[in-house]
């Protein structure tokens, strides 16, 4: 573990990366638009090795008291014991946690969706989004990829058709969901002094600290989460905000 | 501008910090920012159970951070929430960067904050307060943890966002930093803000967890100073 620190941090130290990627670069990314037939919109994403499927869920439910004329948005991630060795099987724990709440807060935040375009009728019935984040394989920078793979999800989403008050799966109608904007979450990892883009596993076991910036097209930064035991300047922090816009317009890109 | 509860924009609630409030503790702080109270407990360094917690050349700093059920205007439901959870993951993130771990491998510090009373800031208030436990306790630290939230409201960057403030900000930017080190220990924000604004805000917030700093070394002081002068 030692050895592979010292490698890796001497690698970052002079730009380079075990897989010979520049410090800024993604993996190769792929996205697959409806891999789940059944859900009311869904995508597919890679980045590299790491493999997150997000789907969308849609149903009738009452507002929060709060928000009586506002459908609901909810953001849920499931770190599978499938996905890798690390994760463990039953309920949520801070990291599943976290990444749910990150995501969520780039969606929520950006305000991608007009959830005011979700109100049936005030107070009694709305729309509840479900996007639900499921990893398939874990090889690092989950949060960006779950944050694209559910961007995607929203944007490939189609109304179901609605009877009354019943809800008829299955019979989409052509309806999108009311989209705004496309966030883009960019989390960069700092190794030695340097901040990194799309960490693999094993870069991210050795990176002591990461920042996610969330951003959206006009370059405005809805959600910040800093996560990992050691610290962040000011000046590095300023860096990672350039970063991430520029990141974000090339993931952006990829979003139709 | 003119703040709802008074203040100028640069200007923290009226802060308390107490030092040794829980006997049973082996260091304990409160810390009160206006309507926010938050109590913190530290226990350890001790045996860490369970054991496969434990971590060979360094202590495990273990967070709890609780919501008391009449902390709120509605009654929260006690136990630990999604909310919560995250909260004690950042603020273990807050707090692990400014203790020696090192010193104590296989070790367990618990530090337990529960928020008696909220009305916003509740997690920079419960990293003050551990932040002042933990030196408390007597735990070998690189320096102190002092946290504040900023924000912007209309054209105006504003410290320590309070009551309606919360609806009416751009953006909610808590943080937490190491004067001594001039090193950020956390940082999350949630609105929509442009990159030179969010800049100023986290410039602003800095400011305000300085001031902090100066309080929470008062309260330190005020426990320890007339003891070690007996």
């Amino acid at each position: 573990m030692i050895l592979r620190d010292q490698y890796i941090t001497s690698l970052a130290s002079k730009g380079e990366r075990m897989d010979k990627r520049k410090v800024d670069e993604f993996r190769k990314i792929d996205i697959e638009l409806s891999p789940i037939a059944n859900a009311e919109g869904s995508a597919r994403v890679k980045m590299g090795k790491t493999d997150v499927i997000a789907g969308v869920k849609m149903g009738i439910g009452e507002p929060f008291p709060d928000k009586q004329d506002q459908g609901v948005l909810m953001t849920g991630a499931e770190l599978s014991p499938l996905a890798s060795p690390d994760f463990e099987s039953g309920p949520p724990r801070e990291d599943a946690i976290e990444l749910a709440r990150v995501v969520d807060r780039g969606i929520r935040e950006s305000g991608m969706i007009d959830t005011k375009k979700l109100c049936i009728k005030k107070g009694e019935k709305v729309w509840m989004v479900s996007v639900d984040i499921q990893i398939i394989n874990h090889d690092g920078n989950l949060i960006d990829c779950a944050s694209l793979a559910a961007v995607a999800a929203l944007l490939n989403a189609k109304m179901p058709k609605l009877d009354g008050d019943r809800v008829e799966f299955g019979t989409k109608t052509s309806k999108s969901l009311p989209v705004t904007c496309k966030p883009a979450a960019v989390t960069l990892s700092k190794i030695g002094d340097n901040l990194l883009v799309d960490t693999n596993v094993e870069e991210e076991k050795t990176a002591g600290v990461r920042l996610t910036v969330t951003t959206k097209d006009n370059g405005n930064i809805c959600a910040l989460q800093k996560s990992g035991s050691e610290t962040l300047t000011a000046e590095e922090v300023e860096k990672a905000f350039e970063l991430s816009i520029n990141k974000g317009k090339e993931l952006r890109k990829l979003l139709k | 501008m003119k703040r709802e509860d008074g203040r100028k924009v640069d200007e923290i609630r009226p802060v308390i910090i107490k030092a040794g409030v829980v006997p049973n503790a082996n260091g304990s702080a409160m810390v009160s920012f206006g309507d926010t109270t938050a109590i913190a407990a530290v226990y350890g360094p001790k045996v860490l159970h369970p054991r496969r917690m434990q971590v060979p050349d360094r202590a495990y700093l273990k967070t709890v951070y609780n919501m008391v059920p009449f902390s709120t205007k509605e009654r929260c439901r006690p136990g630990p929430s999604r909310r919560s959870k995250e909260i004690c993951k950042v603020t273990r993130h807050a707090l692990e960067p400014a203790v020696f771990l090192e010193e104590f491998p296989k070790a367990g510090i618990e530090v337990y904050i529960d928020v008696i009373e909220a009305n916003a800031g509740t997690r920079t208030a419960g990293i003050n307060a551990a932040s002042v436990a933990l030196a408390d306790a007597g735990v070998p630290m690189k320096g102190l943890v002092a946290s504040v939230a900023a924000g912007k409201i209309g054209n105006e960057y504003v410290l320590d966002l309070a009551g309606k403030e919360e609806e009416e900000t751009a953006c909610d930017m808590p943080v937490a930093y190491m004067p001594e080190e001039n090193k950020i220990t956390l940082l999350q924000m949630d609105g929509d803000l442009s990159p030179k604004d969010a800049k100023k805000v986290m410039e602003l917030a800095i400011k305000g967890c300085k001031m902090l700093y100066e309080m929470q070394r008062k309260a330190l002081e005020d426990r320890w100073v007339p003891k070690v002068k007996k």
